[in-house]
């Protein structure tokens, strides 16, 4: 009986030639991240509780700033002295207002076939390289910092098979929510999700992590599509050659298996407060917004950019809506800068901000006020997740997001693309 | 560890997420203490000035979806809540609160027959849970031994110590 990649990923990090779904097992960690959105509590474990002294390879352990950053008020500003102050002293990379998280792992660590864990739980991003990547919180972080492993149930898969080509004004960012939408948002619960078929073969890694960063809206313990030439490239052009391309076994056992058509997908919206309530564009009727946000680690990179540029050229958004727009990392900030994006967008009366987490966090600026309505590329709708508790976020796709901002009120892309 | 755990229900929906346990203004105030205060803030602005140490958390399905802020069973445990019951937990969130040693309990067949205010018996290493105000039992999913051990030694860190 084979194993599917996830399987083989965690069968090499914890030793073993077979792993098996349910068995639990003790895997060396490849990578661990944390963000500003729980250091301040990791330090205090690692210092107080374990009385810890040492991290278990500074090379492995990565700090970004992300969250809150710049800093709204001095009590945060103290959160980042702190993490500034201890990756100094352990030595280990330390990133602060340089992009989200997941997009400066993806950029700059991740290659195929890693073990990566992460005080975030859009971790599971990493699968778009064929890396296994998890979210946990402070203390098991703390503990993977320190001893450099951590214990892990294996999970089952489930398999997602994608054939066909988007449509123009489509994009992957439709697909995971039709998903997430169909499958619930406890639909893949403690599960791996794994996405394949002959459309995700041709997928840029930008669309692939935008499927493997949403995983976790259903539930997920990660996301992964198999490495190939195009996962290969994109780290090799950024200098790291030394991987492991795992694929899943033609006999690999999935829990369940679901085939998906590009050519009969149309633009989604998660309509307030759950990721997994979700519509089609054409369904929405009249949807009046305050504001639209394009950004984050699931939408916030270069292909997005351009799609929402593409919609915003020449054009000015409807006076009375506020556009924010913060590119998920430098990198892509300069790649955008140099296509000519940014001015594009300050043209059409956005508002382009530093690569950070932003409202898709909603403890920064851009937060929303009591009965406002957002439309946004981030990660979660939630009730209050990006302001006051009495507001309302839709979840779409860049361009939904573009187009919305033009007119006022929810609008179908397709409209506006050729 | 305590081997059984009395309290009074304070009774939730499905999908109750980490955001709604505590937002996302509060996690980085200085510790969890500053934090608890705003303890399920968007759905109960009450709900800290008036829960009890020793009430118990029930939720429907999957309890603690999105975010992975430890924080969320930080400020429960802050408060002193004895326990989570819920139908199933979002992953994230059930490693957390076994990492912090507060028990989280799964059953599916409890919820339908509890609330608010009735108070709830559980023995968690027995696996059974107990509707005391309308006298009717109930069995709990068993936890793998490793995940028990953890809960034992009060989370993670005690865990680790011992070894």
């Amino acid at each position: 009986m084979g194993m599917t990649m996830g399987e083989k990923i965690l069968a090499r990090a914890s030793g073993k030639d077979l792993v098996k779904p349910g068995e639990i097992i003790t895997a060396k960690v490849d990578l661990c991240m944390s963000n500003d959105g729980t250091t301040h509590l990791n330090i205090d474990i690692f210092e107080n509780q374990l009385k810890a002294e040492k991290v278990f390879d500074p090379k492995k352990v990565i700090f970004i700033v992300d969250h809150n950053v710049p800093s709204e008020s001095a009590k945060t500003a103290q959160v980042h002295k702190k993490m500034r102050i201890f990756a100094q002293k352990h030595d280990i990379p330390f990133y602060e207002g340089t992009g989200v998280c997941h997009q400066i792992m993806i950029e700059d660590f991740v290659v195929p076939g890693q073990l990566v864990i992460a005080a975030d739980s859009h971790t599971c991003s990493y699968g778009g390289l064929g890396a296994f990547g998890t979210g946990v919180g402070c203390t098991d972080f703390t503990s993977v910092m320190h001893t450099g492993e951590i214990w892990l149930m294996v999970p089952e898969t489930l398999k997602f098979e994608i054939e066909g080509s988007f449509k123009a004004g489509v994009y992957a960012r439709d697909l995971i929510l039709k998903i997430i939408g169909d499958i619930g948002a406890n639909g893949a619960n403690y599960k791996i999700m794994e996405f394949g078929g002959p459309a995700v073969k041709k997928f840029t890694v930008d669309d692939r992590v935008v499927l493997c960063n949403m995983a976790v809206e259903a539930g997920a313990k990660t996301g992964l599509v198999e490495p190939d030439q195009i996962a290969i490239d994109y780290v090799t052009a950024r200098g790291r050659h030394d991987m492991n391309l795992f694929t899943s076994d033609v006999d690999a056992v999935y829990e369940k298996t679901y085939q998906y058509n590009l050519d009969e997908l149309e633009p989604m919206i998660a309509i307030p407060h759950c990721v997994d309530d979700v519509v089609g564009v054409t369904q929405i009727g009249e949807v009046k917004i305050d504001q639209g946000f394009i950004g984050s680690c699931n939408n916030g990179r270069i292909e997005e950019l351009r799609a929402a540029a593409q919609i915003l050229q020449g054009k000015k958004i409807d006076p009375y809506v506020k556009l924010l727009i913060s590119p998920a990392s430098k990198a892509v900030y300069l790649e955008a800068l140099a296509e000519g994006l940014i001015d594009i967008f300050v043209e059409s009366g956005a508002m382009v901000l530093n690569p950070n987490c932003s409202v898709c966090w909603g403890s920064c600026q851009g937060v929303i006020g009591e009965g406002e309505t957002l439309i946004s590329t981030g990660t979660r709708n939630f009730k209050g997740r990006a302001g006051h508790p009495n507001s309302s976020v839709y979840l779409a796709s860049a361009a939904t997001v573009a187009a919305s901002a033009l007119t006022g009120r929810i609008t179908d892309p397709r409209g506006f693309v050729v | 560890m305590i081997i059984v755990i009395t309290g009074k229900v304070w009774k939730f929906g499905n999908d109750v997420d980490t955001d709604q346990i505590i937002p996302s203004q509060y996690l980085l105030l200085p510790n969890v203490e500053e934090m608890k205060q705003y303890t399920f803030e968007p759905l109960n602005e009450n709900f800290a000035s008036t829960v009890c140490p020793g009430d118990i958390i029930v939720g429907g399905e999957n309890f603690g979806s999105g975010s992975s802020r430890e924080q969320a069973p930080l400020v429960l445990k802050a408060l002193g809540i004895s326990a989570v019951v819920a139908k199933s937990f979002a992953r994230i969130f059930f490693r957390n609160a076994i990492n912090i040693g507060l028990p989280v309990v799964i059953c599916k067949e409890v919820y339908d027959a509890v609330e608010q205010n009735d108070t709830l018996e559980i023995d968690v290493l027995k696996g059974t849970i107990k509707n005391v105000t309308e006298d009717r039992n109930f069995t709990s999913t068993k936890l793998p031994a490793h995940v028990m051990n953890i809960l034992e030694a009060g989370g993670l860190i005690g865990f680790l110590n011992k070894k």
